[in-house]
């Protein structure tokens, strides 16, 4: 069995849990520092970048998150989640978690009036990816040791670089498992190597 | 493929983003950065909060354009804004500044006695009031992407909210409960769209998030409803009504996310000063509660 995270701090959490599931995986619903003791890879989920930060920071996820990141973990960002990952963060100062080298601008398509649904080519997904894009930033350079996944109209939308992926739609809002059974097969690689 | 805007998914799924979140009324940019700064997850711009509209009287509309925009430029999250129950235009407009969010509200003197918004016409998404699941369904009939108790706004009295939602839950559950052939009689009776109620039955929830609204006014508030099943919390006159409107709402985010810590409550609630005073509800008249609004 592995342990798949994903954190609960605020935002849409009960998609991705259920868009993880597989026969052996096992999926954690985390709200507390200790419980990343507990898992091989962690989801973050779509929700709100700035409010969710101020939580990891108030909950004292920040050291611990980094920390898990460092040591190799998987980890899967979906939009808000993704911008927690970033680099960089264009017109902030200082970005978030920095844990994938790429920089990435909010809100770029712009309100939630101008959110959209388009269907997308992922390398390693699928040709016919539904993406579902809610006030969605996109990842506007990335860094030479990240792989682009998928782009639209010329902006990258999805990119991994190494145990990381993070793309800028929501796939846990689909009935499509493709995108997060991806992620499963890196965690299960990384399980591999590390046995 | 083209893009396609205004889906229900794009709207819906707007609405998922915020869950676990508290929405907070503001007048102003600078109670927004409060609200912003405090971990909100969208701020409602108005211009005046609706214990306000309630001791002013008269006819409560659309916010000004300007507070609205002023409100926009201030914040990176979402903007919700209000407009009355069946004004087309004040939508329209609402919509063309381009606010993340409209909440058909019964806070508003309502423009219509009869008809509410047709809310699949636009691309924005709206969220709008229910006391039950009869209004529930008729407002997701009407293209609502998202639901919240009606409560008793502007009071300081959780009592309706939590009737509102307990009512609610009672009667989601016993759709899922249902056998499919009683369904249309529960429709009949409810005076829901029947597709709803079969959406309901068969995904075991209702199909967009349903916040809590109308008389949070503390953290022990904003968790209790949390504990009833909400999705959320928008908290109007609550925060800027209270003696130290940041820590107020610092403390009400945390304990909405954290509402089954009752120790960390606890430590939230200390000397947060008055909360606001808040009014009884047998002592409004009937004709005066506006959870009467709407139909």
């Amino acid at each position: 069995m592995i342990n798949i995270g994903v954190l609960a701090l605020q935002g849409a959490v009960r998609e991705h849990v259920k868009a993880l599931q597989a026969p052996d995986v096992n999926v954690i619903v985390v709200k507390k520092v200790e419980q990343l003791d507990e898992i091989d890879g962690l989801v973050f989920p779509g929700g709100e970048s700035t409010t969710m930060r101020r939580l990891i920071n108030l909950y004292g996820f920040y050291e611990p998150l980094k920390e898990f990141a460092t040591k190799g973990n998987p980890i899967f960002g979906t939009c808000a989640g993704a911008i927690l990952m970033a680099t960089e963060i264009v017109g902030q100062t200082e970005p978030h978690l920095s844990i994938m080298d790429m920089t990435v601008e909010r809100n770029a398509f712009g309100r939630q009036r101008e959110s959209f649904e388009a269907l997308l080519s992922m390398e390693g997904v699928g040709e016919d990816v539904e993406g579902v894009f809610i006030r969605a930033p996109i990842i506007e350079t990335v860094g030479p040791g990240v792989k682009i996944l998928s782009s639209y109209d010329g902006d990258i939308v999805a990119a991994q670089q190494g145990p990381f992926l993070a793309c800028s739609f929501h796939p846990e809002l689909t009935d499509d498992d493709r995108m997060h059974q991806y992620f499963v097969k890196i965690v299960r690689e990384q399980q591999a190597i590390e046995a | 493929m083209e893009r396609q805007v205004g889906t229900d998914r794009v709207k819906r799924g707007m609405a998922e983003m915020q869950k676990g979140g508290v929405i907070m009324d503001v007048v102003n940019a600078e109670q927004a950065k409060i609200a912003e700064e405090a971990g909100a997850v969208a701020v409602m711009a108005l211009e005046r909060v609706p214990s306000d509209i309630r001791a002013a009287g008269g006819v409560a509309r659309m916010a000004d354009p300007s507070i609205v925009e002023e409100v926009q430029n201030a914040v990176s999250i979402p903007v919700m804004a209000k407009a009355r129950i069946g004004h087309i235009v004040e939508a329209r407009v609402l919509e063309a500044l381009g606010v993340d969010y409209i909440d058909e509200s019964e806070v508003l003197t309502p423009a219509d006695e009869v008809f509410h918004l047709n809310k699949r016409d636009y691309t924005v998404p709206f969220v709008c009031g229910a006391r039950d699941l009869g209004e529930a369904s008729r407002r997701i009939g009407e293209g609502a992407s998202m639901l919240r108790t009606k409560g008793e706004p502007g009071t300081g009295n959780i009592v309706e909210a939590v009737r509102h939602q307990r009512l609610m839950q009672a009667q989601v559950n016993k759709v899922v409960g249902m056998a499919e052939d009683e369904l249309m009689t529960e429709a009949k009776n409810l005076g829901a769209p029947y597709e709803v109620l079969l959406d309901i039955k068969r995904n075991g929830r209702l199909p967009v998030v349903n916040f809590a609204a109308g008389g949070i006014a503390t953290p022990a508030d904003a968790a209790l409803m949390m504990q009833l099943g909400s999705d959320g919390v928008f908290v109007g006159s609550g925060i800027f009504k209270s003696e130290n409107p940041a820590k107020f709402a610092k403390a009400i985010v945390e304990a909405t996310t954290h509402y089954e810590d009752f120790a960390l409550i606890a430590e939230l609630s200390k000397n947060l000063g008055p909360a606001m005073k808040g009014i009884e509800i047998s002592s409004i008249e009937e004709k005066d509660r506006m959870q009467e609004r709407g139909w």
